[in-house]
């Protein structure tokens, strides 16, 4: 495609932000962010956290209300002037935000026509006709379900969906997903990235926010880069042939030579094993999330967990990490050498191990907090004297971590809400490295934070690995497992499948053992 | 403005309250010809309403976990009857009865908190059932017959310090201000001392010379309030001390200890709290049983000044401690409030009944205008909350998307 910004009669432009400006008081969170979308286009917005990104989707769908900034929003060709979400959402905009907004005890048809029912002529709901709809909203995002079943009985990947499928009757003409993958494992992504190609060729345009640059580079037809609320580049590409180093040094505002930074690995003896360890769901009764899983990790080793969603690891890290999660039935676990024997996290935490959830807002952080408490919050008793918190080492060691972990905040006093994505995962590290843990377990660590602050998160956990630490990375995504472990364990349906070295690795013996489909000689 | 922050020290949004509770005092002080700001009347504020703010005090740590205790009134009145009954019927020394009765309040609190923390009752239900089981055990203990208790347990309850110096001002309250004015210089001299060992900058010298003088002012005020006119029979009410005392112990726990720590971290985050080694059941279990244990305190309180123990004591406290907790600015669904501000509230409210008494308004306008003030104390503090998100659409939006989140968590 030509670097061509005029509209052509077939791609012409939908909508046009034009110089958005928004202020909060004592920071510019947009600056002059101007941006244009072509009908029938996926244009993909690029930023790192707090670059501004969710505030000009919030601009532009009326969250923040005309006159809150300054600027005009063209869309088809009129201004438009949206004084709250219904406003942007009866003109065909509608956002699906990262954290759904589905209520899980309704059943899939009330959540799609939720504030937008469809009424018989006494103005109740026909129940049946709604059905039908639903069925067919259903059919067009490829969502194989009764109608009836409650949202809460299906994984994100179909929530997801039903998010869609809810655009979709509400008439949408403008998609905007944020993060939309950002929670799905391989397969629902790619079924989200093929059903966003059907509806581009149905007319209708998205927009979506990712971190995810092979998703961006795979589907994009344009592409609009934000840092520091400036507009960096907008510029039209053609999917599956966008330079993802343009996007990166676009974000970052250097270019980013490598992704993963280099690392001589140190090993010394086995610092942690686990052995025959055997848990049963909390949930389902019967059912074992832990099948007799066996590894070990020694000092200074990283050693990558993979797994598709659901395969177990994440039930195994917190089953280790004091019981906090199943019904332990047995297994052995050994810290130099020594066994441990652990009820619950507090003497997880004494024995040395630390476990960063992967769910920060759920499970990591207290967002009514301020950095400085949360910091010290795993392990208070060391800067207590007499069972009474000690302030001034309190202040002391929450300043140590955010200037070696470099959280930007003007000072540790601010409230963990304020922060953006990739600080708030920053504080949860700190929060951890001050317990001083021998052995480090980090679920999905980088999740929904952007490239720069990958980055940092890796040179730490080569830096735990310098000091003789056992590092465990639990990961979705495979060239992240791939960039930073020395070893690599596969999980498949609660059971380990195999361990391969750095060197054997590759995307695909990987996924094969993931997906239990290896042959049995790789174990 | 930015002078008026450095004296304060931090958040301004925070003395809001306390603005209010002092333009009311004013207000009703003029309205009723200065009835309000005199050594009897203020005595008698304090006498009046120390059991419902020691109450209070434990609310607040309740409500900052997510739960609520409405059982406070019915868990006195059994302490009531326990402690009147005991000293009368058995003829054992009344600091005995005193002590038997705190006992009886802080197992009425275990049995509580056993039920909330190890079989997961919400506390809700619980309390609600604490509340028609132990109003029952009173009236069963008691036979719904008031019990005298005495002397020193009346002293307890509406007692006044003695006069020591035989000056027109009552010693024992000249010696309270001078001590909590000395406290109040040490605190400051000590801050500074850690600031600059701290390497940050401290504050110009005069924003600490005018708060002392402010506080100095207020103490010197509530001195002479107490101490001044007639010094051998009013002063400084033992009700207050009690109240005093207990403030600063709990304000102390809740916010410089693991276990304070420990409240705030399980009603802002359950299950974080729990995976970074905070014993949540524990901290649900203590927080109930201090709650108990405290309505034990302010029904020795209230026996006290009451003079008896009888079976309607303790009728509607739970809505007068609620209220004030949530003028306070704690927030509903937990995480948030504290020891001081639930004191406040509280004090408001108190005020409020005073002042609307004296200014002779019926008891039916008084209920009114005490429900709409709850209503409006906390509106004001959602409002402010949501500072800076002016649409409705976006507070709704917070509220939506903080539902799902909230339940997950329980």
């Amino acid at each position: 495609m030509p670097e061509n910004h005029e509209p052509t009669e077939k791609h012409h432009v939908i909508l046009e932000m034009r110089s958005i400006t928004k202020e909060f008081p004592g920071v510019k969170a947009l600056d002059n962010v101007t941006m244009q979308v072509r009908s029938g286009e996926i244009h993909s917005i690029c930023g790192e956290n707090g670059a501004g990104k969710s505030t000009l989707m919030k601009v532009l769908s009326g969250v923040y209300p005309y006159g809150t900034y300054k600027g005009d929003i063209y869309f088809q060709g009129e201004e438009m002037r949206f004084h709250n979400i219904k406003a942007s959402e009866a003109a065909g905009i509608v956002i699906i935000h990262q954290e759904l907004a589905l209520i899980p005890e309704l059943s899939i048809t009330e959540n799609i026509f939720l504030g937008n029912e469809v009424k018989n002529r006494f103005g109740g709901i026909d129940w049946t006709s709604a059905h039908a709809k639903a069925a067919e909203l259903m059919a067009r995002v490829g969502l194989n379900a009764d109608p009836t079943t409650p949202i809460k009985a299906l994984g994100v990947g179909h929530q997801q969906l039903v998010e869609i499928a809810r655009a979709l009757a509400k008439n949408v003409k403008l998609l905007v997903l944020d993060e939309p993958t950002s929670a799905l494992n391989e397969e629902d992504s790619a079924h989200l990235l093929e059903l966003m190609r059907g509806l581009r060729s149905k007319g209708i345009s998205c927009i979506m926010i990712s971190h995810k640059l092979n998703e961006v580079a795979a589907i994009s037809d344009g592409i609009t880069i934000i840092r520091d609320g400036l507009t960096v580049e907008s510029y039209p590409t053609v999917p599956g042939e966008v330079d993802e180093d343009r996007i990166i040094r676009g974000m970052v505002g250097r270019p980013l030579d490598n992704r993963y930074p280099h690392h001589e690995p140190n090993h010394g003896d086995v610092l942690f094993e686990v052995k025959n360890w055997r848990v049963e769901s909390p949930i389902i009764p019967g059912r074992i999330i832990c099948k007799d899983s066996s590894f070990f990790v020694r000092k200074g080793e990283i050693v990558g967990f993979a797994g598709l969603m659901g395969a177990g690891r994440t039930e195994l890290a917190r089953s280790i990490f004091g019981h906090s999660y199943g019904v332990f039935h047995h297994g052995e676990a050994y810290l130099h050498g020594k066994q441990l024997k652990l009820s619950n996290p507090k003497q997880a935490i004494k024995e040395g191990l630390a476990y960063v959830p992967e769910d920060r807002k759920m499970l990591g952080l207290n967002l009514l907090d301020d950095i400085k408490r949360t910091t010290v919050s795993a392990d208070i008793g060391r800067i207590c004297n007499y069972n009474i918190i000690d302030l001034d080492q309190e202040f002391i060691a929450a300043e140590e971590y955010r200037k070696s972990l470099r959280i930007k905040t003007p000072t540790v006093h601010e409230g963990i809400n304020k922060l953006s994505g990739g600080n708030q995962q920053k504080v949860v590290l700190a929060k951890w490295l001050f317990t001083q843990p021998e052995v480090l377990i980090l679920d999905e660590p980088t999740r929904g934070i952007d490239v720069g602050a990958k980055y940092e998160i890796y040179t730490l956990i080569h830096q735990m690995a310098d000091a003789g630490k056992g590092v465990i990375v639990i990961s979705s995504e495979l060239p992240e497992l791939l960039g930073i472990s020395d070893r690599i364990y596969t999980i498949f349906e609660g059971a380990i499948t195999g361990v391969l070295d750095r060197e054997d690795a590759t995307q695909e013996n990987l996924l094969r053992l993931m997906t239990g489909t290896a042959p049995a000689t790789v174990r | 403005m930015k002078s008026l922050k450095q004296v304060l020290g931090g958040d301004v949004r925070q003395y809001g309250m306390l603005l209010a509770l002092v333009l009311l005092t004013l207000f009703f002080h003029w309205k009723s010809g200065g009835l309000v700001l005199t050594q009897s009347n203020a005595a008698n504020i304090l006498n009046g309403n120390a059991y419902i703010l020691v109450m209070a005090i434990g609310m607040v740590m309740v409500i900052v976990i997510g739960q609520i205790d409405l059982s406070v009134g019915s868990v006195a009145a059994v302490v009531g009857i326990v402690v009147a009954l005991s000293i009368k019927n058995w003829g054992i020394p009344w600091w005995l009865g005193v002590l038997l009765g705190l006992g009886v309040g802080m197992l009425i609190g275990m049995w509580q908190g056993f039920w909330l923390a190890y079989v997961g009752v919400p506390g809700f239900i619980t309390t609600l059932a604490g509340m028609m089981l132990f109003r029952g055990l009173n009236q069963y203990i008691g036979k719904s017959v008031a019990t005298t208790v005495p002397s020193e347990i009346k002293y307890i309850g509406g007692g006044y310090l003695p006069n020591i110096g035989g000056l027109p001002i009552n010693g024992s309250t000249v010696l309270l201000g001078l001590i909590a004015l000395a406290a109040v210089i040490f605190g400051e001299f000590r801050k500074r001392a850690k600031q600059a060992r701290l390497g940050s900058v401290p504050a110009p010298i005069w924003t600490m010379v005018v708060r002392i003088v402010l506080v100095g002012i207020v103490i010197f005020g509530a001195v002479w309030l107490f101490g001044y006119g007639e010094p051998d029979r009013l002063s400084f009410p033992v009700t207050g001390l009690i109240l005093a005392v207990l403030v600063l112990i709990y304000q102390f726990v809740t916010q410089r200890t693991p276990f304070g720590r420990a409240i705030y971290a399980v009603g802002g985050n359950r299950a974080a709290a729990q995976l970074s080694g905070i014993n949540t059941r524990a901290t649900y279990f203590f927080t109930m049983a201090n709650m108990s244990f405290l309505a034990g305190v302010a029904a020795v309180m209230f026996v006290g000044r009451a003079g008896a123990s009888s079976g309607q004591d303790g009728t509607m406290w739970e809505l007068d401690v609620i209220a004030s907790v949530f003028i306070g600015g704690a927030a509903v669904s937990g995480g948030i409030g504290t020891v001081i501000g639930s004191i406040i509230g509280g004090l408001v409210m108190a005020v409020l009944n005073n002042g609307l008494q004296l200014l002779g308004v019926g008891a039916d306008w008084q209920k009114m205008i005490k429900g709409l003030v709850l209503l409006a104390a906390v509106a004001f503090d959602i409002y402010n909350k949501t500072q800076g998100k002016p649409s409705i659409t976006g507070m709704l939006q917070r509220a939506f998307k903080k539902s799902p989140k909230g339940v997950e968590a329980k």
